[in-house]
């Protein structure tokens, strides 16, 4: 399977990217728990993309290391950006009406995790969860 | 009258109607699948075709938006509602319109006045998609509704306690309605305790919970209890690598514990309760 771009604009794209990610995930042949911490962290960053990033996208593809197959989800968007990176990543802190739990929680959720941002600059952030 | 740009292509369309949408009528039925008669498809395309030449052979000629078009834009509509109705694919429904050049190519002969032809039907067919596609979204837009409506129901497992099975996405706009009809069930069954479970529920994420928690809290405020079933292992891990506390509300893995959970608790004697309805 290709990389799959999907446009975060509304709710509703936001259970999209969770469609997109879960068949891609099906198809990497990730355990059904691996299946539901993928999509659970796709579904904070895209709903964060769309509420902190202003909308954005998200390009969801399938992935293999020469040993394993995985996913890859790459969230963007043009937004404010995080200033404060490690704040953002503490538990319990939101700069908005949230739990303050999606981004340092996605983390938890997936085997490799990176940001990309500057303030003014927007947000990239990329995910890769590995078949075991 | 003929107008300027269409010469007399008019005219020998109309000599050659029959053969027209003959010729027309075997492109578009090879898409069709049996989905409509030949007999329906021919009266839809001879009304068709009769709109369109008398639109393009009226004094506004090549201006599909003037008020010449009107018939041919009503039956346009009409077409294309009704196959996105049907389950016609896009192309499958601008063919209707587009497969007419040729059968006026082949059948009458193309000379200088087919160009401002062709782009009147390739205006048509434009309208056509975008009718097709603002069909399409109607349909969406009240299917949603139905399930918004539909996904939210409230029973009654025993005398004071409800349960409400979610089944899908969470999102605000169903968090609110599943919390108003839980409330009002609440009070209109005055029960003590409600189940909420979330065996339907893909995917428990921050946005799921805190919905689920601020429903709890609500009904808390009114005197009644909450208990969380239908927490799979995956949803359980899930919860913790992200960090949601469920503090003291109960949970429990299946709807039959949490029952038995919310009626030890209220202090039924099922055996009793059967005895004495004669069961």
């Amino acid at each position: 399977m290709s990389a799959q771009e999907l446009a975060i604009a509304g709710d509703a794209d936001v259970v999209r990217v969770r469609q997109a990610v879960r068949a891609a995930a099906v198809s990497a042949k990730l355990s059904l728990v691996d299946q539901t911490k993928l999509v659970t962290a796709a579904s904070e960053l895209a709903r964060n993309t769309l509420t902190y990033g202003g909308g954005g996208g998200a390009v969801v593809e399938e992935v293999f290391n020469g040993l394993r197959k995985g996913v890859k989800a790459i969230f963007h968007d043009k937004g404010p950006g995080i200033a404060d990176l490690q704040l953002a990543l503490t538990d319990g802190y939101t700069s908005g009406s949230g739990m303050g739990l999606g981004l340092g929680g996605a983390r938890r959720l997936v085997d490799e995790f990176t940001i990309d941002t500057a303030p003014g600059d927007g947000t990239t952030v990329t995910v890769v969860k590995w078949a075991r | 009258m003929t107008s300027e740009p269409f010469g007399d292509l008019i005219e020998r369309c109309r000599a050659a109607e029959d053969d027209l949408v003959r010729r027309w009528r075997a492109d578009v039925a090879a898409s069709l699948r049996g989905r409509i008669s030949e007999v329906e498809l021919d009266k839809e395309l001879r009304d068709l075709l009769d709109a369109v030449l008398s639109a393009v052979g009226s004094s506004q000629g090549g201006d599909t938006k003037s008020p010449a078009y009107g018939e041919v834009r009503a039956l346009l509509v009409d077409l294309s509602r009704a196959r996105a109705l049907q389950g016609f694919s896009p192309s499958e429904t601008a063919i209707n319109v587009f497969t007419l050049k040729r059968a006026v190519r082949e059948v009458v002969g193309a000379g200088a006045e087919f160009q401002p032809f062709s782009d009147v039907i390739d205006d048509l067919g434009l309208f056509t998609f975008e009718t097709y596609a603002r069909a399409r979204e109607e349909v969406i837009a009240q299917q949603a509704e139905q399930l918004l409506e539909l996904a939210t129901p409230v029973v009654k497992l025993w005398p004071g306690v409800v349960a409400l099975p979610l089944v899908g996405t969470l999102d605000s706009a169903r968090a609110q309605v599943v919390m108003e009809k839980l409330l009002q069930t609440l009070v209109d069954t005055g029960s003590e305790y409600a189940i909420i479970d979330i065996t339907g529920v893909p995917a428990v994420d921050t946005q799921v919970a805190q919905h689920l928690l601020k429903t709890i809290v609500a009904a808390r405020l009114m005197g009644a209890e909450c208990i969380i079933s239908g927490i799979r292992p995956q949803i359980a891990q899930t919860i913790v690598a992200l960090g949601i506390e469920f503090g003291d509300i109960a949970t429990k893995a299946t709807l039959a514990d949490a029952l038995m959970l919310a009626l030890g608790r209220i202090g039924v004697d099922v055996a009793a309760e059967m005895s004495k309805r004669g069961l």
